[in-house]
């Protein structure tokens, strides 16, 4: 499927698809959206690109295995899960906030550090399940 | 609306379970994807449907002004849908290495570790 | 105290470090253990001697007022004394018994645990902690049963002895579980005020029944005698240790214990008394039918086992004292006679009677301890054993009516007994010594001193009754509830009936052993019954059930995967179906569903087209295009009905898995054409059947009404308590972000089960095998 006009557009989609799929992110405590979704998104821009140009090199562009990504989300999840008890001793998982909202974001608090690891640990759970195929298809 | 949402996920499960008593690998999973979107289905209409209201707090409120949809269904859902990926990607996979190893996609075939010898 | 019973585990737990530096030069230290709680114990024995009972509760469960409690008093002290006196011995005796043996540690771990668990059962108050020892002695005997897993029938014998003892622990288990719910408290020390509640209990009979199959089993009573024998595959410290003095004798304990509590009955006597007798009587004619050594004592301890339990059953004070006494005479002449055995079958290889003899000449001390156990075993004065059997005399002949029959039965017995005893303690070191024993020697001190020291012990005991009469059996009687307050044990009661009795149970009991040699001839003749024993009934009866079960798997357990979907399925038709059919009206009030629009119409329309033909294509690559056809129209569902977070979601992963299909499908073999017609239209009739019943039953819920408190509460404080509007996200990410963390896991998990499913290989060295 190496097709110049994928190439050419994949160059441009990549770009604004991974930007859509942090927007998504975002916004996705206040409208529809969130972890998942953006996670999601993420990983059919990598595919997408993937398709165009060949896995190699996407994996550069990634610099690193997609694998690593997992622990690192899920370390992500899980300290936002328990800052709460080191900062104000509540119980695991209990929603903690910034006094004041952020321009574009909103409020920023433990529950979006929480959503960004749920993003990141989808991205890494495709992306690994997808190339793992692939290269041994 | 309901009658026929009913109707069709009774032909998800319907199609779902045919697809996994037959012999072949491929039809096997085909029918567990199915058959999870069935299930999908189901839980969605049991939370009752409701059109056009989505469980999203207006802007400039504390709280929803007019009914909403029910959202511990589609929170349900949204999981499964997720987590269905997973264990169809890995049910995938682990045909092929079977089909690697035994070189056949025959279940019939694959029996020999599981009977009682 | 709590040290104390838990010091045996503790010990097996340091031997898993340890245990290599212990098996080679320092097993003896082992011994220091047992030894150790023996002087413990032994320090207790004047304040029990007074009267005093030790009691010591630790806090186990409060809030269900359970603790664990411990008591000392005099049966728990002769039991705890026995235990840890002989448990010293033959912890000393393996040392050299099993020295070098590659699996030392194992089993000093193994006696180890053993002996706490029949400390922590003999000391027990609570009777759920006493359930909990007595299960832990079943299991730790196990292991010391099956010690020699190599044999086959070494691990048969000991998953036969796990099985009998096993049920009685859970008889056990539903006896005391009923006691304490009649009683109100599951402390014995507290039953004891409320003997007459039991009693007049409706469940008073089933009580006693578990009871008596749990002591009975545990006891090796006729009929779950037969997993006696069979332990002795153990080695023979094991045996010594298991037979003589412990395990056996904990269901033994068991009656003893709650003699006082449920006792004093006609269904409590009258069935302890048969069983017993017929016991005593069965293993002892059993004794005359063995050649092994061995086998031998293991009759004659059912035999004496059952001399117990019919004493516990005559249930007089005379018959409790006589009962005490003997359960010491037994530990000493017992054990001693399977330690001497040991020795015998370790030094020349052989427990076969019929080829022992003479051995005296290589071995002495060993000769004098084996003889002087057989003369205890007798009851020939001035041994210990001598006053035991003095004492049962003495209470079958107050037992009134019945007095001659039960004095006969005993006197039988002891004269089987008697024979059985010189056989094992005296034939093998008298007569000519056989040429190929002339280079037998005696073995190390630490084997031969042992026995010895019980043989003499027995004697001594004898002589100075006083001893043990203050200290021990008087207030083990006091402890069963009887008067012992002009309890005198002594040699010499002057000639009376009960001296008569004695001596003709002497001059019977040698005259057997002269005439009647063990032969092959003997052996055989007792095969010959072996269909009727219930040892074979029970084992015909477990390969039946084997049989049964593995026929049953191999029409369940069929191995092919779409039987078992179409049988689970099948089942949940026919039950869900017959419950809706019976149950529900199917009233559907079209008016209260939503009206359609065409947009969903036609959804619908391209969803079901999608699914027939993902069903009847006949090519793979279009069976996935419609799949993926239906996961966008569910996604277009999602949209008209208020749900976009998961029509995003259904879509984006609709996406994927169609990709990951066309990857991996290229390398899938094409459908094959393998049902045939009939099949297809079986499998088609069952799927219909179920998917109707699910459109069925999805219509039926949507007709009750609707409980949305989680949904209201969600929906409520998604933005008062976690600042945020979209109730989905909120949920997930907030409310039930544990849930979430789980889901996230999962995913990884299932990742890198895909990764290593498809890059990792086995390395080199495993790859053949």
């Amino acid at each position: 499927m190496k097709t110049i006009i994928l190439k050419t557009a994949s160059k441009y989609l990549l770009p604004l698809l991974l930007l859509f799929s942090v927007f998504i992110l975002l916004r996705g405590h206040y409208l529809p959206g969130g972890g998942f979704v953006g996670g999601l998104i993420a990983s059919i821009a990598f595919v997408v690109y993937a398709f165009a140009n060949g896995l190699e090199q996407t994996k550069d562009l990634l610099r690193i295995h997609p694998g690593y990504l997992m622990p690192v989300g899920l370390l992500i999840a899980f300290v936002a899960g328990i800052s709460p008890m080191f900062l104000s001793a509540l119980p695991f998982m209990t929603g903690e906030w910034f006094a004041e909202p952020l321009a574009v974001i909103g409020m920023v608090g433990s529950a979006l550090f929480f959503d960004i690891g749920v993003f990141i640990v989808v991205v890494g759970v495709s992306l690994t399940i997808i190339f793992t195929i692939t290269e041994s298809a | 609306m309901e009658f026929l949402l009913a109707l069709v996920t009774g032909l998800l499960y319907a199609a779902g379970l045919y697809m996994m008593l037959r012999r072949s690998l491929v039809k096997l999973i085909i029918g567990l994807i199915l058959i999870g979107n069935g299930a999908n289905m189901l839980i969605f209409l049991l939370g009752r449907i409701t059109k056009g209201l989505p469980p999203i707090i207006p802007e400039e409120s504390k709280v929803f002004l007019e009914p909403y949809a029910d959202p511990v269904p589609q929170a349900l859902i949204l999981t499964a849908i997720v987590i269905s990926f997973g264990l169809q990607s890995f049910a995938i996979v682990l045909i092929k290495r079977a089909y690697k190893v035994v070189k056949t996609d025959d279940l019939d075939q694959m029996n020999s570790t599981d009977e009682y010898s | 105290m709590l040290i104390a019973i838990l010091s045996g585990f503790l010990f097996a737990f340091i031997l898993v470090f340890a245990g290599n530096d212990l098996k080679n030069k320092y097993a003896i230290v082992s011994a220091i253990v047992p030894f150790g709680l023996f002087v413990y114990f032994l320090q207790f024995t004047n304040r029990i001697a007074a009267g005093e009972v030790i009691k010591k509760t630790y806090q186990w469960i409060p809030s269900l007022n359970v603790n664990l409690g411990f008591t000392l008093d005099g049966i728990s002290l002769i039991f705890a004394l026995m235990i840890t006196g002989i448990g010293f011995l033959v912890f000393v005796y393996t040392a050299a018994y099993l020295k070098g043996h590659h699996y030392l540690d194992r089993f000093y771990g193994y006696l180890a645990i053993f002996m706490a668990a029949m400390l922590g059962l003999v000391l027990s108050d609570n009777i759920l902690s006493l359930f909990i020892f007595w299960e832990l002695t079943s299991i730790s005997s196990f292991f010391l049963i099956g010690f020699n897993n190599k044999e086959k029938s070494s691990r048969q014998s000991a998953v036969l002895a796990l099985a009998i003892t096993g049920i009685g622990g859970l008889l056990l288990l539903a006896g005391m579980l009923i006691l304490g719910n009649v009683t109100g408290t599951y402390s014995i020390a507290e039953m004891l005020s409320s003997q007459s509640i039991i009693s007049d209990s409706p469940h008073y009979i089933i009580i006693v029944l578990l009871l008596f199959g749990a002591a009975f089993t545990k006891s090796a009573q006729f009929p779950f005698h037969f997993w006696l024998p069979g332990a002795m595959k153990a080695p023979t410290p094991v045996s010594t240790y298991l037979h003589s003095a412990t395990m056996v004798k904990a269901g033994i304990y068991l009656l003893m214990r709650f003699t006082p509590i449920l006792g004093s009955t006609e269904l409590w006597n009258t069935t302890l008394i048969i069983v017993g007798a017929v016991t005593m009587l069965y293993a002892a004619i059993h004794t005359i039918f063995r050649t092994d050594l061995k086998g031998i004592l293991a009759y004659s301890t059912i035999s004496a086992l059952g001399i117990l339990v019919f004493l516990i059953g005559l249930g007089t004070k005379d018959a409790l004292l006589a009962a005490c006494a003997f359960i010491l005479v037994h530990a000493f002449y017992k054990a001693c006679l399977f330690l001497v055995t040991g020795i015998i079958d370790h030094e020349t290889g052989t427990r076969d009677t019929t080829v022992l003899s003479g051995l005296r000449k290589v071995m002495l001390p060993v000769a004098i301890a084996g003889i002087l156990a057989a003369v205890s075993n007798a009851g020939i004065p001035p041994s210990f054993g001598f006053l035991g059997k003095d004492l049962i005399y003495e209470s079958t002949l107050h037992m009134g009516d019945m007095a001659i029959v039960l004095t006969a039965l005993a006197v039988l017995t002891n004269i089987l007994l008697l024979y059985a005893g010189f056989v094992a303690g005296v034939k093998p070191f008298t007569g000519k010594l056989p040429s190929q024993f002339e280079k037998v020697h005696l073995p190390s001190y630490l084997m031969w001193a042992p026995p010895l020291i019980l043989a003499v012990g027995g004697i001594v005991i004898g002589l100075f009754p006083g001893i043990v009469e203050g200290a021990l059996i008087k207030p083990a009687v006091t402890a069963l509830g009887a008067n012992s307050g002009d309890i005198h044990l002594k040699l010499w009661h002057g000639f009376n009936t009960v001296l008569a009795l004695s001596a003709t149970t002497i001059g019977v009991g040698l005259l057997v052993y002269f005439v009647l040699k063990p032969s092959e001839k003997l052996v055989q003749l007792a095969q010959k019954f072996e269909i009727i024993s219930p040892q074979h009934i029970v084992e015909s009866l477990a390969y039946g059930f084997a049989y049964f079960s593995s026929y049953w798997s191999k029409i369940v357990q069929n191995g092919y995967l779409r039987n078992y979907i179409a049988t689970i399925i099948i089942f949940l038709i026919i039950v869900v179906g017959y419950t809706l059919f019976n149950h529900t009206t199917f009233e559907i009030d079209y008016n209260s569903f939503a009206k359609l629009t065409v947009y969903e119409i036609l959804t619908l329309v391209l969803m079901i087209v999608g699914i027939l033909f993902t069903v009847f294509t006949k090519s793979r690559l279009a069976a996935v295009a419609s799949m993926g056809v239906v996961g966008l129209a569910i996604s277009l569902i999602f949209v008209y009905y208020s749900a976009p977070d998961l029509a995003m979601t259904q879509f984006s992963i609709d996406t994927l898995t169609v990709i990951l299909f066309v990857l991996v499908l290229y390398k899938l073999p094409k459908y094959l054409n393998i049902s045939n017609t009939a099949n297809r239209i079986k499998d088609g009739v069952i799927s219909i059947a179920f998917g109707s019943l699910i459109m069925v039953l999805a219509l039926e819920v949507l007709s009750q009404p609707q409980n949305t408190e989680t949904s209201s509460f969600y929906a409520e404080n998604a933005y008062i308590l976690a600042k945020g509007k979209n109730v989905v996200n909120v949920i997930l990410v907030d409310f039930r972000g544990i849930d979430t963390f789980m889901e996230i896991s999962v995913l990884t998990i299932a990742a890198i089960g895909v990764f290593s499913l498809l890059k990792l290989r086995l390395a080199k060295k495993f790859r053949d095998k």
